[in-house]
């Protein structure tokens, strides 16, 4: 890239280089993309949803998640509302197994293939870990799903013990670009997260790592942390739109814009041309119905259904008869093993 | 509650005092924000005593209880 490339010139190129190679983009070429005016952003979008159907296939990988440990976190992560340092009004709550095993129940009737566990902590300690060990096969002993966890920073012991019991994909997301981290979170380094996902990587479990978009980063950022996560090459990067919370430091940064979210999501997959790019939290208000629609053909191939873990997202159906209607079957089950 | 969600068993609806979202009298203001806040965010205050509430979402709904007037949830 040079700085006589024109708009159509990088769309040229990355057609030739991500969607007919699969190689992704670089950390420049991203932050062109971020940065094309919104008359090409449906070009993009379209770019985006052809390197998304041949390097993945028309399927979409349907998830659905349930909160743990709700609240009284000690990180200061500052957009999230289970935070103890914040006066949020989420309060702490634990989840029991039975109520767990319906929750994953409850999301393989949609014919999710993914249920994923999440606790708010900086990292799991026993009590966890083994409300995490009787809940993993409380739930493989009733119900026919995939197991993810989200518990925070791990050390290998943990992370061992995770793969003993046959959780398959581990979630720890990097949040932003490393050069932002500390305006986000000053309890925990960037750095600690990668330790983490490197250990998960290292011990065979499938590494889910994204972050959240519209966290006052600026668009430069934004390529950065593309950059990052395609070299970090995750199996899946969730990828949240800040849905600012009462209470947080972040509970007055405005909404990203829609055709931002939209740019974001299609730069992404041009970097990652490999990777399942889900939808997850924020888009319900970053980008509506209309929104969801574009994504879902400008590069998404994964969906987080129902409700998340302190807000609600759409009915489940929505989103269901939105795949079906653009003909996009979900990633059976057998297709994930 | 004013988001029109649901209601704990034997719950009277003409208990509803607070706003679920922000925890203010109802009778104060017009909480249209709360309102539209209410189609993505559970209840967070108990709409009798506005006492913050202990909730769990889960995939397909929510549940959440006050301390001094019990369980309310999700439809
Ligand atoms: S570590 Fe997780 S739960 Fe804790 S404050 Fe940060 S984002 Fe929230």
């Amino acid at each position: 890239m040079t700085a006589v490339d024109t708009p159509t010139e990088v769309l040229a190129r990355a057609r030739e280089q991500v969607l007919d190679n699969g190689v992704g983009l670089s950390q420049t070429d991203i932050l062109t993309v971020l940065q094309l005016p919104d008359e090409h952003l449906e070009e993009l979008l379209a770019l985006a949803h052809e390197v998304r159907l041949r390097w993945c296939g028309p399927e979409v990988e349907v998830e659905g998640i349930i909160s743990l440990k709700t609240g009284g976190c000690p990180e200061d992560c500052h957009f999230c509302s289970q935070s103890g340092q914040f006066t949020s009004p989420v309060r702490t709550a634990w989840l029991d197994v039975p109520s767990l095993v319906e929750a994953a129940k409850q999301t393989a009737k949609t014919g999710a293939t993914e249920f994923c566990i999440v606790a708010a902590v900086r990292g799991p300690d026993k009590r966890l870990m083994a409300q995490v060990a009787e809940g993993v096969k409380a739930i493989k002993d009733a119900v026919d799903i995939n197991v993810a966890c989200s518990l925070g920073m791990l050390t290998q012991a943990q992370v061992d013990e995770l793969v003993a019991i046959g959780v398959h994909r581990y979630n720890h997301n990097l949040e932003t670009a490393r050069s932002h981290f500390d305006q986000v979170v000053t309890t925990h380094s960037w750095e600690e997260r990668w330790e983490t996902l490197r250990m998960v990587a290292a011990a065979g479990m499938e590494v889910c790592c994204g972050g959240i978009i519209g966290m006052g980063e600026t668009v430069e950022q934004r390529a950065e942390f593309a950059a990052q996560l395609a070299e970090l090459a995750p199996d899946e990067v969730p990828m949240n739109f800040l849905n600012p919370r009462p209470g947080t430091p972040f509970g007055d940064l405005p909404v990203l814009e829609g055709s931002e979210a939209l740019k974001t999501i299609a730069a992404f997959r041009l970097a990652m041309p490999h990777t399942i790019l889900r939808f997850a939290g924020g888009r319900e208000l970053t980008l509506g119905d209309l929104g969801a629609r574009q994504g879902m053909l400008g590069g998404i191939n994964a969906v987080i259904v129902g409700n998340y873990l302190t807000t609600l997202g759409r009915p489940a159906e929505s989103d269901i008869d939105l795949l079906t209607e653009l003909r996009m079957p979900i990633k059976a089950l057998s297709a994930t093993l | 509650m004013q988001d029109g969600e649901a209601a704990a068993t034997g719950f009277d609806p003409m208990a509803v005092v607070f706003c679920g979202q922000c925890g203010e009298l109802l009778a104060a203001g017009d909480h249209l924000a709360c309102q539209q806040r209410a189609e993505l965010e559970p209840p967070r205050y108990c709409p009798q005593c506005a006492r913050r509430m202990v909730v769990q979402v889960d995939p397909v709904g929510w549940h959440a209880r006050c301390s001094r007037h019990g369980q309310y949830a999700s439809d």
